[in-house]
């Protein structure tokens, strides 16, 4: 990356791996989980000076980062918001020890749920632990904020919260570098009433929270991070984060409260903006957090009533929620009406080995748990062979509960990915061995995190920063938390995959089969020789059609009841030969073999 | 062309097809042009073949990252029936560019639901009075390499935005391998010669 002064295009991830860098940040841990993983990548990419990695999970990183900062050092930790679930064990108490060297926590929250599995306001997670934190509303906040957010942890003794969204953390804007600075020159000084926390510890420490509590509702009042714009309406808009852009762009001229620091509240400045407006209207994402502490506080502001809670604002969403609060007298409504229309949804690709074993899954008909990664996609039409997806490493307890009350009738299979395996399915797998779980389950290991990139993990044998590491065997891991059958599966061979299912769910005891085949894309792209459709053979019975292939598309051939028959794009085509075995008239041949053939004829 | 120092740009296509590079390229362009700009996008899920759409926001002053509905002034489409999805987007006057590509995903094979447009360029122009057909695909054909059709597209692009034409040159040389800048260059000079007559309704 270029030199101080310069100006660049970042995105708003991208721009926190700037401030890290520019902080003088020393270890930077994460999980990757979307909207997030690119602080990390960025970091490893372009500032190898900076440690950076990978852990099994977010409370692992979470916990590597606190022993960094308790080591003197600044240390940066990242992920999405459902990350900071599993990471809110170690992020609790250490709000009560504070930090060593200063600590940043990023949270990238998703509202609209563009590629999560709930949409919820960590902004309550700042509240919960009384961890301050900073709302950046473009990318050079971002960058800005987090340098800031190393002084705060410093001064206060505390963790900081950076709260982003898909928004800020996906959008690129100019940003102008600045200087690195070096961090504290600390090392780890033994203080056990500050680290250890047994009851007589902490109990002194939430005093110490309570007291630093007390200093930042100070420093919240003198922050520039929380200013006020000043138009000379007599409308006044409170708000920050992305929804500060949405605002100022419908309404320039309005009175603005920019909210930065969006904990503790500056309730002191708030008072004299409310006071000095006729109407004030608080616009916020997701929950009304502002304005629930607002109201709470004793002062009268709009807000939600408005806006609503659901999904991402935008500027149209603002200008409506101005307009219906009477702020505004007209919104520019579309002139072009959008109009039903076939829905396009991320589908697994052409040559994906998770396509075998959903294919066998389906053909058995049996209850399936899910999990997270590319793999939730079996849940798509015209696959359809996913019943759950709740969290990271859920299916295997889930599937445990489903079978001790014999909740489906033709059986539970556990479906979880290698990265996620390893993330939090390894306790689950150990559940069914100690309760004796009849529970079958399949780790689909194509040996990446696909669904967020390829990123490494402990089952890949690399590790972020490209160095090469142990790798995890799955097998002798499985086998030695006590199950007994243990198999590994070529999901590209459908017949196998039904035979093997079926054995290990008739199995007693726990059974893991694990899955093979790398995943297509990652660490290299896999391209074997196509597949062709001979149309001669090709009785338009659409069996090929219902995998769910991307490389496999209707042709304008039609079969005597004019239904299509196939053709395959060889460019896609990936030879995995899944739709060959499935072709009941075998219509589905090798391309070379078809040359052959024509030439013959 | 878009007079004036300000530009709603929607990228779409799907996944894999080179959208995010497209908008990386317009948007420095806009910054080395000495404009504001900012552009945003959805990562994620969208890789596995699903929509993607990518917004570009230049001018003087940008504040919202991503464009209001029926705010669009130009809609760039790398496959034609997310063109025409993408339509309620767009001001009427505004212009559309879009590759006569077309990817019929596999929920539309064989179903009996859902439907492909016939003529996705076609009904985009009952819509919108400036739609400009570009056979990218065939373009990028003849110059041997598919993967040149997003360069092809921004030629097209460029001359619908007051920038120089060397501020494209420039970072589109930034922006690919060396050995691919000699045939960017002739992309890009392809897409400027596209005829720009409006698609008749």
């Amino acid at each position: 990356m270029a030199e101080p002064g310069i100006r660049e295009l970042l995105s708003g991830n991208e721009a926190v791996a700037r401030g890290a860098y520019e902080a003088g940040v020393k270890l930077a841990a994460s999980y990757p989980g979307t909207p997030s993983t690119e602080i990390l990548e960025t970091l490893a990419e372009r500032f190898p000076s900076i440690y950076s990695q990978w852990s099994p999970n977010e409370k692992v990183a979470f916990e590597v980062a606190i022993g960094a900062s308790i080591g003197g050092a600044r240390a940066l930790v990242t992920m999405k918001h459902v990350g900071l679930n599993v990471a809110a064990d170690p992020y609790m108490t250490f709000a009560y020890t504070g930090v060593g060297g200063g600590l940043v926590v990023v949270s990238c929250d998703d509202p609209e749920m563009h590629s999560s599995q709930n949409e919820q306001d960590n902004r309550f997670y700042a509240r919960m632990a009384q961890v301050p934190f900073l709302a950046p509303s473009d990318s050079q906040e971002a960058k800005d904020m987090l340098i800031t957010a190393y002084e705060m942890s410093e001064i206060f003794d505390t963790p900081v919260m950076l709260h982003m969204t898909t928004r800020i953390s996906h959008s690129k804007a100019v940003v102008e570098l600045g200087e690195r600075v070096s961090g504290p020159d600390k090392r780890f000084i033994k203080d056990q009433k500050k680290y250890v926390m047994i009851p007589a510890h902490a109990r002194l420490r939430h005093v110490v929270v309570e007291d630093r509590l007390e200093k930042l509702r100070h420093f919240t009042e003198e922050t520039p991070y929380n200013r006020v714009e000043n138009n000379g309406s007599d409308i006044g808009i409170i708000t920050g984060g992305v929804s500060y852009q949405y605002c100022k762009e419908v309404a320039p001229d309005f009175d603005y409260f920019k909210i930065g620091m969006g904990y503790p509240l500056p309730f002191g400045k708030i008072e004299q903006f409310i006071k000095a407006h006729k109407r004030v209207m608080v616009v916020e994402e997701l929950e009304p957090f502002y304005e629930d502490m607002i109201r709470a506080y004793g002062m009268k502001v709009e807000g939600k009533k408005f806006t609503g809670t659901l999904g991402e604002l935008s500027p149209y969403r603002v200008a409506l929620a101005f307009k219906e609060a009477g702020l505004i007298d007209k919104v520019e409504a579309p002139e072009i009406s959008s109009e039903e229309f076939f829905p396009r949804p991320p589908v697994l690709c052409p040559g994906c080995p998770h396509r075998g074993a959903f294919m066998a899954l389906k053909k058995l008909g049996v209850a399936v748990a899910g999990d997270i990664g590319c793999y939730t996609l079996g849940v798509t039409e015209p696959l359809n062979a996913m019943d759950t997806c709740i969290c990271m490493g859920a299916s295997i307890g889930n599937a445990i509960g489903m079978e001790k009350v014999q909740g489906s009738k033709t059986g539970t299979v556990a479906v979880i990915g290698d990265s996620t395996f390893i993330h939090s399915g390894i306790t689950g797998l150990l559940d069914a061995v100690y309760n004796k779980s009849n529970v079958t389950v399949m780790i689909l290991d194509n040996r990446a995190t696909a669904m967020t990139g390829g990123q490494q993990h402990p089952g890949t044998g690399k590790t972020l920063m490209g160095e090469d590491a142990a790798r995890v065997d799955l097998f002798k891991l499985c086998q030695a938390l006590g199950v007994e059958s243990v198999r590994e599966l070529d999901a590209y061979d459908y017949d196998a995959a039904v035979a093997m299912i079926k054995e290990e769910m008739a199995r007693p005891g726990p059974s893991v089969i694990i899955t093979t085949r790398p995943c297509v894309l990652m660490p290299v792209r896999i391209m074997d020789e196509p597949y062709v459709v001979d149309m001669e053979l090709c009785n338009g019975c659409s069996a090929c059609f219902r995998i769910s292939c991307p490389a496999i598309a209707a042709s304008h051939e039609t079969n005597k009841h004019g239904h299509p028959k196939a053709v395959i794009d060889d460019t896609m085509c990936t030879g995995c030969t899944l739709c060959a075995q499935i072709c009941p008239t075998e219509a589905i041949i090798l391309k070379s073999h078809f040359v052959k053939t024509e030439v013959t004829r | 062309m878009i007079t004036g120092t300000s530009a709603n740009i929607l990228i779409v296509g799907v996944g894999g097809q080179g959208v995010l590079l497209a908008s990386e390229v317009i948007s420095e362009v806009a910054m080395n042009g000495g404009l504001d700009v900012k552009k945003s996008e959805i990562h994620g899920m969208s890789q596995r073949g699903g929509v993607v759409s990518s917004h570009v926001k230049i001018g003087p002053k940008v504040y919202s990252p991503t464009i209001g509905e029926g705010q669009v002034d130009i809609l760039m489409a790398f496959e034609q029936a997310e063109g025409l999805r993408a339509a309620s987007w767009m001001r009427k006057d505004g212009v559309a560019i879009v590759s006569r590509t077309s990817l019929i995903p596999a929920i539309v094979t064989g179903s009996k639901v859902h439907h492909y447009p016939e003529d996705a360029i076609g009904d985009l122009a009952k819509k919108i009075t400036h739609v400009i057909a570009v056979p990218a695909d065939q373009i990028a054909a003849e110059l041997g390499n598919p993967r040149l059709v997003n360069t092809i597209l921004i030629g097209v692009l460029s001359n619908h935005l007051s920038f120089p034409e060397d501020i494209w040159i420039e970072t589109l040389k930034s922006k690919v391998r060396r050995q691919f800048v000699e045939i960017n260059i002739e992309a890009f000079h392809r897409g400027q010669a596209v005829s720009t007559e409006r698609v008749k309704a």
